[in-house]
């Protein structure tokens, strides 16, 4: 059993998605997902542990052995980032019932948890696999059910949003899989680390540029990077608020993953910062990123818009960890993978709460919410101040990291920008905290309830995760250094 | 000497049309259309990669001793099911739209989507 870990990963959620049909009543179906995404998540610790203690597990799929066959191949960065995706889709699934049940209509309810665990699968493949047409397919799994995910949202916005999204995600998984074909001619293996071993030899042809090229433009739209974020704000802003909690939480994180994983582990470190200027056209765009998209952010009137357009500048702050291409540098991006899933999952699940009680997530409608749900907003403040960077909370830990990172590599203008960039994050954040505790309630409103229990849970367990991984960093700091060491080849 | 590489100036110049299709047209049928044409590109791609010249197909019988690498097939025809699934998802959301919007062009979407933001 222990040593099919890695496959079980991802079967057991594949297998569950159409098992909800068999179940189709809600309640039933929430409670079969709830055990199914626990089940990962257990099975992702078990992973981990695993990892830490003896190193890289390899699964040979069918038992056919690696360049002929398929591999799962776990390393420490897949593990970490199985922890965080199992463990941040497993809460958010403990709000799902409630949620839906306002916001989706009866009969959606098992289409819902199916594309959700058929997301989560997807997601699961793409950083479990050692293949690179495998991370093709798996990445299809999860783009064409969270297409579906947030067409499901009740405004005729999200139909449209969803298409735009399908368009983008398209032509970015379409671009992979031609880079991966390049890559496939000249080296005649789809095996991440036969790959590795067989480019050194064509890494100076013209073809195996092209297809960096092509993998890392696709990627960059898979994460939103700016200034291929277009599809992101209105994709978030009109699905289902449990859609919007999962999807901010993991598919950005599992597309820098891939870029992670292919820069480093497929082309090599050597290759991937040389040749190309790779390093200094991600720096830019990830600082532009970080200053366009908060700045954007000030302006919107829609609360989740406003939270989006946050998630594309913490995008930025990734990319400038990765950037930085020093083994702490990339731990500073792997650290705020794991504090930025926390972060937003807790703010967007406490506007899921919102949502649930006054059915708006308009700036406007939250005049003196402050006093009405104080739990909620609470929650929202203390992901707000993680998401400035204010010490105590895990915000503070990835932005201290990365300014470690950057001064180390003595990029003194970069730690400055990474600043002025958490002083923008303290406007928006204001502006939502202003309207909730500063005005009167809305006239002509009734008093607005507290969100119910099943709600809080979940939020406030994601928001005493937010501060207690902000004071005990054990655990985030050493896998993600743990992870990056072993990207970099440092034994420690 | 170019003309010899053709099959792979047909998948750019494929490769070509479709993006500009979905790039140019503002009709949601004609960007999937697009997006279609775009994707067969790719497929082309990859099967020609798999082409050794005067192989055949990997069949094993007698007199035969150069065979066509199969592998690239296997993962188009994979690829192809996925570009299946992309261009229906992308057709039901399409008439789900003009359910709702009542057209499929568009720059009408985003001008009745302001006036939706203006009123509320």
């Amino acid at each position: 059993m222990l040593a099919h870990l890695p496959i079980l990963q991802v079967v057991v959620p594949l297998m569950a998605a159409p098992l909800c049909w068999f179940l189709n009543r809600s309640k039933l179906v929430w409670i079969f997902s709830l055990l199914v995404c626990a089940a990962t998540c257990v099975n992702s610790i078990l992973l981990l542990i695993e990892v830490m203690k003896s190193g890289t597990i390899i699964y040979e799929l069918g038992g056919w052995e690696a360049p002929w066959g398929i591999e799962f191949r776990i390393d420490k960065l897949n593990a970490f980032l199985l922890l965080i995706i199992s463990s941040i889709a497993t809460v958010v699934m403990f709000a799902a019932n409630t949620s839906i049940q306002k916001e989706l209509s009866e009969d959606r309810h098992t289409l819902f948890y199916s594309l959700y665990l058929l997301s989560l699968t997807g997601m699961y493949g793409i950083v479990a696999t050692g293949d690179a047409f495998n991370v093709f397919v798996f990445l299809e799994i999860s783009s064409l059910s969270a297409y579906a995910l947030i067409a499901l949202g009740n405004d005729r916005r999200a139909l449209w949003a969803a298409f735009q999204y399908l368009i983008m995600g398209t032509i970015g998984a379409t671009f992979i899989l031609i880079g991966i074909g390049m890559l496939y001619q000249m080296t005649g293996t789809l095996n991440m680390s036969d790959l590795a071993i067989r480019l050194v030899d064509v890494g100076h042809t013209r073809t195996v540029f092209a297809a960096f090229a092509f993998l890392i433009v696709g990627i960059c739209l898979k994460l939103a990077l700016f200034p291929l974020h277009l599809w992101l704000p209105n994709a978030y802003a009109y699905a289902p608020s449990i859609v919007t909690a999962f999807l901010a939480a993991t598919s950005t994180k599992v597309a820098v993953y891939l870029l992670i994983r292919f820069t480093f582990t497929v082309f090599g470190i050597s290759f991937s910062f040389t040749t190309l200027p790779l390093q200094s056209i991600l720096m830019v765009l990830g600082l532009v990123g970080v200053f366009v998209a908060s700045i954007t952010a000030i302006y919107q009137q829609n609360v989740k818009h406003i939270l989006a357009y946050s998630s594309i500048a913490q995008v930025g702050y990734m990319i400038i960890g990765y950037s930085i291409n020093t083994s702490t540098g990339v731990m500073a991006t792997l650290l705020h993978l794991f504090n930025h899933a926390l972060m937003k999952s807790a703010l967007f699940l406490a506007l899921g709460a919102v949502m649930y009680r006054i059915g708006s997530v308009q700036l406007s409608q939250f005049q003196g919410l402050g006093r009405q749900m104080p739990l909620t907003m609470a929650a929202i403040v203390i992901g707000g101040l993680s998401l400035i960077g204010v010490p105590l909370t895990v915000g503070f830990i990835s932005k201290w990291y990365l300014l470690i990172a950057s001064v180390e590599a003595g990029m003194w203008p970069v730690a400055v920008l990474i600043l002025l960039g958490s002083l923008l994050a303290i406007v928006y954040i204001w502006r939502i905290v202003e309207m909730a505790y500063f005005r009167p309630p809305l006239p002509g409103r009734d008093t607005v309830e507290e969100a119910p229990w099943t709600f809080l849970g979940p939020i406030w367990v994601l928001v005493i995760a937010n501060i207690y991984f902000g004071i005990d960093t054990r655990l985030s700091v050493q896998v993600a250094q743990a992870a990056s060491q072993s990207l970099f080849g440092i034994t420690p | 000497m170019f003309l010899g590489l053709y099959n792979y100036w047909i998948a750019i110049l494929l490769m070509m049309i479709g993006f500009y299709i979905v790039i140019a047209h503002g009709n949601l049928v004609k960007k999937l259309v697009g997006l279609t044409i775009f994707q067969t590109s790719v497929f082309i791609f990859y099967i020609s990669v798999g082409v050794v010249e005067r192989g055949s197909a990997p069949i094993l019988a007698e007199g035969i001793s150069d065979y066509s690498n199969p592998l690239p097939h296997v993962l188009i025809l994979t690829a192809i099911v996925v570009g299946i699934a992309t261009t229906a998802l992308g057709l039901a959301l399409v008439i789900r739209i003009k359910e709702s919007y009542g057209c499929v062009e568009e720059d009408e979407i985003q001008k009745l989507d302001q006036l939706n933001e203006e009123e509320s």
